[in-house]
């Protein structure tokens, strides 16, 4: 569960992980985005962390690729601070070696003959490992004693992927009995599995995302990790609810408020109408699905205009409160 | 665009959907394969990746498999199969190497998570799939659907990919002393990599690198076989039977990838046959527009002010979708674009897909 009193306790407790996933197209960027706003309310500071390299943050906020660095990228108007970083998992190795085996040039050699690229790819839960290991970093840095991060939001990649992707544990057992690289996935594994993680699904009331969202709560809650929300994106608003539309009673509405009331237009309208209203149906059919996956549900406005920063500001908003 | 050309036309043997996550993709590569078998009197076969559970059960797909079977709602001769990764691979396996080389393979650690979560194993098995399905030479057009990749590219680059790792400098590397019969995986390689080799082993460990080193030395008797695939499947790509069929939505996200990827294909040399731009939102009474819905809205009372706010909210959202699509269409003109309008109720059934052929085609 999110607990903005958690949050508040300062340096002693690890920062919250929020682990945004969803289906491709439902919007888990956004998402992230709008979390990492909200639990940035109140002065407080979040990372919000992408993987894949599709630099979705820095689209969503109009900005240069960002670096593999993590840069301030919005602000709250109560002084809170959004920081983002976009993790490749190359960088992470280097970083990751340098670090725990002052490699400094073997390392760059291990660049140079591809072993970074090789390493990764015969073994990928090795990636896995790298990405997630970055991510654990940042959710327990402190400086001077305090955390550096209120919260860490990862937007993590879509439901197809995440049991796999947060299982780092099970992947790299395979190949690495002993060893630091067992260590560190150890590492890794126990911060997902504990209260201080939360995977959150994104969904749209649509039939295949409905149904990768309940696949992926049944996976991950197999693997022990602790799921948190299951968010609905783009919901409609509950409009023409029961009501039945006849062409005569649209035709008289709209002569009285001065619009067109052509026969094509009054039709044109009507189909509109059962059309949202089909959609309706649908979608309280795949609600009610959804509610029985047993998680709390957070469902968020379609913004028919696109998303901008005004956007992103309402979905925190919402979000806040959910918390 | 003429999608109906391109589906009757005899010379094109391979039709290949390829975008972003979550735009219809497996739906309208059914669609197409629908609408090419009975239409077009084609014998088809679509290889889908990853289909919604009623999507699949509609054309008769129950069980990954890997074996094409008949669509038995449709008319006219349509074949469905869904990709089953690890058994394709194992197939490649077996086909390049004796039973007994093939068992060790199988039982190493180092193969079973490259041929279950190899990044971009899932896209080299697809083509694979396909260079399997053009060679038996059984049918008059293959339609594939691409894997939900990270990136739209995953499955271009996954030959190639394949094929830079089985040549890189690491793999040789570490193949050198098998090739030379030595039994310490790092014994025989020069100074130069004598650092490399502390290092690797420092943070691998020895029971590591030995997997390792005999999962190597096991794939070493296919590198040719493996290159040689990755090859042809590059080659059948750019052939003049394939035609590729960008799909997207509306959407920045989407949009943005069909742009990078037709760039891409215009840069490989590839046959960009279209776009097909799914769940585009159609306004049914332009008359009125949103501005005028919207004050109109304020006035009146439930339902017609529902009725004109939906209405609003439509218009606002074509006029945006416009503008996403107008960014693709801005920078590739000369690339016909087809669209298929949102549908109230998601597809499953064959008539469906019949009604979503009608549309695009």
């Amino acid at each position: 569960m999110w607990n903005v009193a958690d949050n508040k306790r300062g340096a002693g407790w690890p920062a919250r992980l929020h682990v945004v996933t969803g289906k491709g197209g439902t919007g888990k960027t956004t998402v992230a985005a709008a979390l990492a706003i909200a639990l940035a309310t109140g002065g407080r500071r979040t990372l919000l962390v992408e993987v894949e390299g599709r630099q979705g943050v820095a689209q969503l906020f109009g900005l240069a690729p960002l670096p593999y660095e993590e840069r301030r990228v919005t602000g709250t108007a109560d002084g809170g601070e959004v920081r983002a970083l976009a993790v490749d998992a190359e960088e992470a190795l280097l970083e990751y070696l340098d670090l725990f085996y002052k490699l400094g040039m073997a390392g760059r050699a291990l660049q140079k003959v591809g072993a970074v690229d090789f390493a990764t790819t015969i073994a990928p839960g090795l990636r896995d490992v790298l990405l997630t290991g970055k991510v654990k970093e940042a959710v327990s840095r402190t400086k001077d004693g305090r955390r550096v991060y209120d919260a860490v939001v990862l937007d993590a990649p879509p439901t197809g992927r995440i049991g796999r992707f947060l299982n780092v544990t099970a992947e790299t057992a395979r190949l690495a009995k002993v060893g630091p690289i067992k260590t560190q996935s150890d590492g890794v594994a126990a911060i997902l599995r504990s209260p201080m993680t939360s995977v959150h699904v994104v969904t749209l009331l649509e039939e295949m995302p409905v149904q990768e969202t309940a696949d992926a709560v049944a996976e991950l809650s197999g693997l022990g990790i602790p799921i948190g929300r299951v968010i609905v994106n783009a919901s409609r608003a509950p409009r023409l609810v029961g009501a039945k539309l006849t062409p005569a009673e649209v035709r008289r509405g709209l002569k009285e408020a001065g619009l067109p009331e052509d026969r094509e237009t009054v039709a044109g309208l009507v189909a509109e109408g059962r059309a949202y209203q089909t959609r309706l149906e649908v979608e309280s059919t795949l609600r009610a699905e959804l509610g029985e996956i047993g998680r709390p549900v957070v469902e968020l406005p379609a913004l028919p205009g696109g998303m901008d920063r005004a956007g992103l500001d309402r979905l925190a908003e919402i979000l806040l409160k959910a918390l | 665009m003429d999608l109906d050309g391109i589906l009757s036309d005899p010379a094109i043997r391979t039709v290949v959907c390829c975008g972003a996550g979550g735009v219809g993709k497996t739906t309208t590569a059914a669609a197409l394969a629908l609408r090419a078998a009975e239409k077009h009197g084609r014998r088809t076969v679509v290889l889908t990746i990853d289909p919604a559970r009623r999507l699949a059960q509609s054309l008769g797909l129950t069980e990954l498999d890997n074996v094409p079977r008949k669509v038995s709602g449709a008319s006219g001769e349509l074949h469905a199969m869904m990709l089953d990764m690890k058994r394709t691979f194992d197939e490649v396996v077996l086909t390049h190497t004796d039973p007994k080389r093939a068992e060790e393979i199988f039982a190493n650690p180092f193969y079973q998570a490259m041929s279950s979560t190899f990044a971009g194993t899932q896209e080299y098995m697809a083509m694979e799939k396909l260079g399997q399905l053009r060679a038996r030479d059984e049918w008059d057009l293959i339609i594939v659907d691409t894997p939900p990749s990270r990136s739209a590219l995953d499955f271009l680059d996954a030959p190639a990919r394949l094929g830079r790792f089985l040549d890189g400098r690491m793999l040789r590397m570490l193949l050198a002393p098998a090739r030379a019969g030595g039994r310490s995986v790092f014994s025989l390689v020069s100074a130069s990599f004598s650092i490399v080799g502390k290092t690797v082993t420092k943070i691998l460990g020895t029971q590591l690198l030995a997997d390792l080193s005999g999962f190597v030395s096991a794939l070493d008797s296919m590198f040719g076989g493996f290159r040689e695939r990755a090859e042809q499947t590059y080659r059948v790509l750019q052939d003049r039977e394939t035609a590729f069929l960008l799909v997207a939505a509306p959407e920045p996200d989407a949009i943005r990838e069909a742009a990078y990827f037709a760039g891409r294909l215009a840069a490989d040399r590839m046959p960009l046959a279209g776009l097909v731009l799914n769940r585009v939102t159609t306004v049914s009474a332009p008359a009125i527009g949103s501005a005028g819905a919207r004050a109109a809205a304020d006035e009146t009372s439930a339902p017609l002010s529902d009725l004109l706010l939906i209405h609003a909210e439509l218009a606002e959202q074509a006029e945006r979708q416009a503008e996403v699509a107008s960014r693709f269409s801005t920078e590739f003109p000369e690339v016909p674009v087809a669209t298929a309008a949102a549908q109230p109720a998601d597809i499953h059934d064959i008539d469906g897909l019949r009604r979503i052929g009608d549309e695009i085609c």
